[in-house]
């Protein structure tokens, strides 16, 4: 066994997951944020606007339970971990800053996929039909993975006070809603509401769900998905380098 | 003996407060190495330095043959860590965080539960292990993160002040266990304030002071060091004249004190073979002899104390 190896840091990072899911996730606060809140906002404009249609609501409801569970937990870890000193554990055990990233944002991707399926099924059973479902599937995947790395990266800021990274997280998280065409359908956009959406990659993954539902789409199919993948590789290598280097700040 | 821990040159600065001044020295294989030194002294920041925690500003740290900056997931594989508080998970029983330690070290998970159970049970917490850590004292918490830093049956463990604020039956528990996980050849890291367990458990101490290491060596030899004048309590079955004590070869002074004569020496040995020539000579039986040497506690005080910089 080569401690330092891939596969090796791969299993430990496994291991941080699953303490991340026992000791984070599946605790009210939690709950609360990553699954009601979607759904009253979702309610909010199902009920205020009536000429949008069931359907593409439905798929931002989606989007944001995706957007909202992956970055539920994940910025706060690192300060939470911090403050009780187990951080400092994990500093000392043989295991790299990127497995520990890599770790927590297994625990988020498993549980935004998770519950997203509880989204998924309620669209279902509202009577809407998918269409497409394997690229559904591959799009909450990776969505999955790029909303965990966004997560991780408002973790960066090496303090200790989560309230200090939840504050931070929701000043950027609930603008991105905005901006994604959650709400406001992306072709009724003014050209600056469209220069930001291109820019979140929530609004690629709304476009994919929608096209899954619905079969309309804004953008190309595989452009969202390049879009998509794009924006999870650079939000993953950016935060686990930023990691790297705020972690011994955090001691 | 080869150098298990070897620190060359180590530097730490905050802002413009240097924790950790070019400090050098090694730890052999088989050793229980005290670091001692007064709060703010730097033992955490070089304990951290040489656990990989946070990084040296310059200089090298190579834990057993890994250099902790360029190989540090091989280093730290090769060590324990307990720290001073206890930062075990609290959400997760005694169970889960052994078996966190174990996959965390590569163990497979048969092996993992096998040494977890033989060292809950040596810790005496084995009927407790399914019971959430939030719930345990802080005696019993402090023997868990031992039992956690020894999972994959460590060739070194970092200990800092592993003993502070704990009962008594907690602290001979752990420095028992200390002893008989040197006995088998575990080099141990010891930081701590208490003299009397530095004393009695570590072959060498380091004391640090400002930053920079003021004195490395057994502890015997550091009481000892501190004093170029060494007293001697001799007592003997009948009278005998303090000048002709005073007169003997390595005495420069005898005072009576009570039943027993204090001997000044300027060298212990010659003053105690002096004293045994001239009990033979004059047929004056020994009744008691004991040098009186400064306690670890007055050498750290003098070590750390003089020439404040």
């Amino acid at each position: 066994m080569n401690p330092a190896g891939f596969f090796e840091q791969v299993r430990r990072a496994w291991a941080i997951a699953k303490k991340d899911i026992r000791i984070y996730y599946f605790k009210g606060p939690v709950l609360i944020f990553g699954v009601f809140m979607p759904v009253f906002l979702f309610l909010a404009f199902f009920m205020g606007s009536r000429q949008l249609p069931l359907s593409f609501l439905i798929s931002g409801l989606v989007g944001m339970t995706l957007f909202f569970t992956a970055t539920a937990v994940s910025p706060a870890i690192f300060p939470w971990e911090g403050q009780a000193k187990t951080l400092e554990r994990l500093a000392s055990c043989p295991i790299t800053i990127e497995a520990i990233v890599f770790g927590d944002m297994i625990a988020s991707i498993l549980f935004g996929i998770g519950i997203t399926f509880v989204t998924v099924s309620i669209g279902l059973a509202l009577g809407l039909s998918l269409i497409h479902g394997i690229i559904l599937l591959a799009a909450i995947f990776l969505a999955a993975c790029c909303f965990s790395a966004i997560g991780m990266l408002l973790a960066v800021p090496p303090t200790n006070v989560p309230s200090n990274i939840m504050m931070l997280s929701s000043l950027i998280k609930f603008p991105m809603v905005f901006i994604s065409g959650i709400f406001i359908p992306l072709e009724q956009m003014p050209p600056w509401g469209l220069a930001l959406a291109v820019c979140s990659p929530l609004t690629y993954f709304t476009d994919l769900v929608r096209y899954s539902f619905t079969n309309t789409h804004y953008f190309p199919v595989e452009i969202d998905i390049a879009a998509l993948a794009v924006f999870t590789v650079a939000f993953t290598v950016v935060t686990m380098f930023l990691h790297k280097r705020t972690m011994p700040q955090r001691m | 003996m080869s150098a298990v821990i070897h620190a060359s040159d180590l530097t730490k600065v905050f802002g413009k407060s240097t924790a950790v001044d070019h400090i050098s020295f090694d730890v052999q294989k088989g050793e229980i190495f005290g670091f001692l030194g007064p709060n703010g002294a730097g033992k955490t920041t070089t304990t951290r330095m040489l656990t990989g925690v946070i990084p040296a500003d310059t200089g090298t740290v190579i834990i057993l043959g890994h250099d902790i900056r360029s190989a540090p997931v091989l280093a730290k594989q090769g060590f324990g860590v307990v720290p001073e508080t206890s930062n075990a998970y609290t959400d997760l029983t005694a169970w889960q965080n052994l078996m966190l330690m174990g996959e965390l070290y590569g163990l497979p998970r048969a092996r993992a539960e096998r040494r977890s159970s033989d060292l809950l049970g040596m810790v005496g917490l084995l009927e407790r292990k399914d019971q959430k850590v939030q719930a345990y004292s802080k005696g019993m918490k402090q023997r868990l993160i031992l039992a956690m830093a020894l999972i994959h049956e460590p060739a070194l463990l970092f200990l800092d002040e592993p003993t502070s604020g704990l009962d008594v039956q907690s602290t001979q528990m752990i420095l028992s266990l200390l002893r008989d996980l040197n006995t088998q050849g575990t080099t141990i890291f010891l930081t701590t304030h208490n003299m009397e367990e530095a004393n009695r458990l570590c072959h060498r101490v380091g004391i640090i002071r400002g930053g920079k290491m003021v004195a490395i060596d057994a502890p015997e030899k550091l009481k000892t060091a501190i004093d170029q004048v060494h007293k001697i309590e001799v007592s003997f079955d009948h009278e005998v004249s303090g000048d002709t004590l005073a007169g003997l070869s390595g005495v420069t002074a005898a005072i009576r004190i009570g039943d027993k004569w204090q001997i000044t020496a300027e060298n212990r040995d010659t003053a105690i073979r002096s004293l045994v020539t001239f009990s033979q000579q004059n047929s004056a039986e020994i009744v008691t002899l004991n040098t009186l040497a400064p306690s670890l506690d007055e050498a750290f005080l003098r070590l750390t104390q003089e020439k404040k910089p």
